[in-house]
């Protein structure tokens, strides 16, 4: 149950493997940790981030489960209430539906409604995210539904290294995790990620590129489309800070205001449906703790009011390089 | 009650020869269309998709039981290229739906074949309401419905099947067993005897048969139909075969499925043993087969040249969310069309 005292270096991988090393290493660490869900232990998962584990673990700490989603996270409570650290897959985030019940009024509210006797120390991992022409219900970013249930923790790395290093601080802690993981990702980001035991605590966003004209705040692959919305504006003398918040909830109040107050304008940038979308809490916080130090509205950049369209359409859909510059060109317009 | 023989049967009606001989041609053109959508998925010009493979008899053995005029069809993913007997218009939104253009997927009036669903066992709630409802309104005809035997873990299947008891609703649950739920295979899925064996739970009656035979699928459907439209009620059929291809595009299904089970199943492809018994009845022949390929070919290229040749609107998906949209998505959407270059839409 301690961790390895492994020399600390860097390997560079993308965040499937990141993911994968992760999952390893805290089966090992700790004998608790079970992972199941649809076609995990002998195929490895359909994107392989479960890759190899049955073979380490054995069939009993890794298992394929029947098809359904609702007995995966209700069995996923009672595991961890007879004291096991379940991390069940849910295939494709969009199927969490199947599961709502258990996960809004089951999975959020044991420790609650025990009084604290019980706790869910459960990690749900779920892929979703736009870009790579899934069929319908596979990209999805619900993450707002579930911010809105008290109850969950929601982790959406946006690097290689945040995979490791969330993954790892979801699963030994003592709450439910939603542990949302950008299907576009998976492969397309790759950095450095630290050998040996790395964790990143919830609630501590994290400056990705920095800046005072202007902060883009963003959460999981929309880090990335920021990312290159500020490298090209770099090259035009604009200098944007690029927030990435790590875990909505918790949410790092105090690094959005801070930021808020360097640059005093801002772009929030959010795959999900413009209306109630996370970016609606961050700017409502944002007049909560900011409201003064702001030199123009703050700007939203969101999937429109619409269900997730066909692959054919998704380029316009999802939130692109050039809708970020031609949203942060409008606000820097703007006179304070 | 569960029967396992599908020669046990009340059917209706017998097959006529030329029946058999467009069975045979659907089959075909089901599996060359789904081929076609793999080798669409793989140039870069189609999404992931399903193949029917193996399950062939069970989708064209069911339709020829229906009447497209009264009766629906409520798909999972994999049975759409085997439905032409409901109309050309299936298989055109089929190409386009996986080529992911917005005019696919759903049919016009006059093809009464829902959707594919993705989202599994949720159609199967939907196809007992609609059941109920022709029940209601005194409409004719009944509701099929098709699911995985994965799907059947699922909660919507239980509840389904039993509010479907519970109204002796018109309508035919089909459970295609193709061994498979991507990589799990039955005996990780249930411990019951069969699928089959699920309708007990629900007071109805449960039907297994061989599922690479199209006349017995014919005849469990016909009978099962029967029942629907007299009042009688439910039935559950399990289709046993096997599925002979990847789960989808996306699948390597080298990694869990054992080839010598591959192997013994393709000896019982569809294609192959029901072509042979109309061979041997003297009902096809090397011309024929050729004959129903080139057809079929040619159909499937028409299709995918309907799809190319369909114009794209890249703000489609503002259209039918709601009878009207709301003041958010009309700003929506001229902000889309603006930054995209195109002209204001009102
Ligand atoms: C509710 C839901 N959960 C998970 C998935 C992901 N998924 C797609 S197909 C599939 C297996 C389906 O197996 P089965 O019902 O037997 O149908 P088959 O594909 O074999 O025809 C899974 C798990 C899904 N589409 N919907
Ligand atoms: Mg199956």
């Amino acid at each position: 149950m301690t961790a390895a005292a492994d020399p600390v270096g860097a390997t560079p991988m993308n965040m499937l493997s990141a993911i994968n090393h992760t999952l390893h290493r805290e089966m090992a660490r700790d004998d608790r940790v079970i992972v199941f869900g649809e076609d995990v232990a002998k195929s490895g998962g359909v994107f392989r981030a479960t890759d190899g584990l049955q073979a380490e673990f054995g069939a009993t700490r890794v298992v394929d489960m029947p098809l359904a989603e609702g007995v995966i996270i209700g069995s996923a409570v009672g595991l961890a209430a007879s004291g096991m650290v379940p991390v069940p897959e849910i295939q494709f985030l969009g199927f969490a539906y199947q599961a709502f019940h258990q996960i809004a009024g089951q999975l959020a509210r044991l420790r609650y409604r025990t009084d604290g006797r019980l706790n869910a120390a459960v990690t749900v991992r779920a892929p979703f995210g736009g870009g790579v022409r899934t069929p319908e219900l596979h990209s999805e970013a619900i993450e707002s539904q579930l911010a809105n249930i008290p109850g969950l923790k929601i982790a959406m790395p946006a690097s290689a290294a945040d995979a490791k290093g969330l993954l790892a601080t979801a699963i030994r802690d003592p709450d439910p995790v939603m542990f949302l993981e950008p299907l576009r990702g998976y492969r397309a980001v790759s950095d450095p990620v630290p050998d040996g035991d790395h964790l990143v605590p919830f609630g501590e966003a994290r400056t990705v590129s920095e800046g005072d004209d202007l902060v883009i705040i963003a959460w999981s692959y929309m880090v990335e489309i920021a990312r290159q919305a500020a490298d090209r504006l770099r090259t035009e003398g604009v200098s944007v800070q690029v927030l990435d918040l790590r875990t909505i909830v918790p949410l790092d109040v105090e690094a959005i205001a801070a930021a808020v107050e360097r640059c005093g304008r801002v772009v929030v940038v959010q795959e999900a449906p413009e209306t109630c979308g996370f970016a609606s809490e961050v700017i409502a916080t944002i007049n909560d703790e900011a409201f003064y130090s702001l030199e123009a509205p703050v700007a939203r950049v969101s999937g429109y009011d619409h269900p997730y369209p066909v692959g054919m359409l998704e380029d316009d859909y999802v939130p692109s390089v050039e809708r970020v510059l031609a949203a942060v060109r409008r606000t820097l317009e703007m006179a304070p | 009650m569960t029967t396992t023989d599908s020669r046990s049967r009340n059917s209706p009606r017998e097959l006529a020869d030329a029946e058999l001989q467009d069975i045979l041609g659907d089959m075909i053109q089901a599996r060359v269309a789904s081929d076609r959508a793999f080798a669409l998925q793989r140039q870069g010009r189609a999404g992931t998709n399903a193949q029917v493979d193996g399950s062939e008899a069970i989708v064209v053995g069911a339709a020829y039981a229906l009447d497209p005029a009264t009766d629906w069809v409520v798909p999972q993913y994999r049975e759409l290229v085997g439905l032409q007997r409901f109309g050309s218009e299936v298989l055109d939104r089929y190409v386009m739906y996986i080529k992911g253009h917005p005019n696919g997927g759903f049919h016009p009036e006059g093809t009464n074949v829902l959707p594919p669903q993705i989202s599994l066992a949720t159609q199967i709630p939907k196809a007992v309401g609609m059941a109920w409802g022709k029940k209601l309104q005194n409409e004719p005809g009944c509701v099929l419905t098709f699911f995985g035997d994965g799907s059947t873990s699922e909660g919507d299947f239980y509840e389904a099947g039993n509010l479907a008891g519970v109204l002796d609703a018109p309508v035919i649950l089909f459970c295609v067993n193709n061994q498979w739920a991507i990589s799990t295979p039955n005996h990780e899925q249930t411990r019951a005897s069969s699928f089959a064996s699920k309708a007990e739970a629900f007071g109805i009656p449960g039907v297994r048969i061989d599922g690479t035979d199209p006349v017995a699928v014919f005849h469990a459907v016909a009978d099962a139909r029967e029942r629907a439209v007299s009042g009688a009620g439910p039935t559950l059929i399990e289709g046993v075969t096997y599925r002979l291809a990847p789960h989808t595009t996306a699948d390597d299904p080298t990694r869990y499925v054992p080839a010598d089970d591959l192997a013994k199943a393709r000896e019982r492809d569809p294609l192959v043993t029901f072509r042979a018994m109309l061979v041997e009845a003297g009902l096809w022949d090397d011309e024929r087969q050729r004959e129903a390929e080139a057809a079929a070919d040619e159909r499937v290229e028409a299709a995918v040249r309907r799809a190319d040749e369909t114009p794209l609107a890249p703000d489609h998906g503002f259209t039918n969310v709601f009878a009207e949209p709301t003041p958010r998505m009309v700003r929506q959407r001229a902000e889309m069309r603006r930054h995209l270059g195109l002209e204001d839409p009102r």
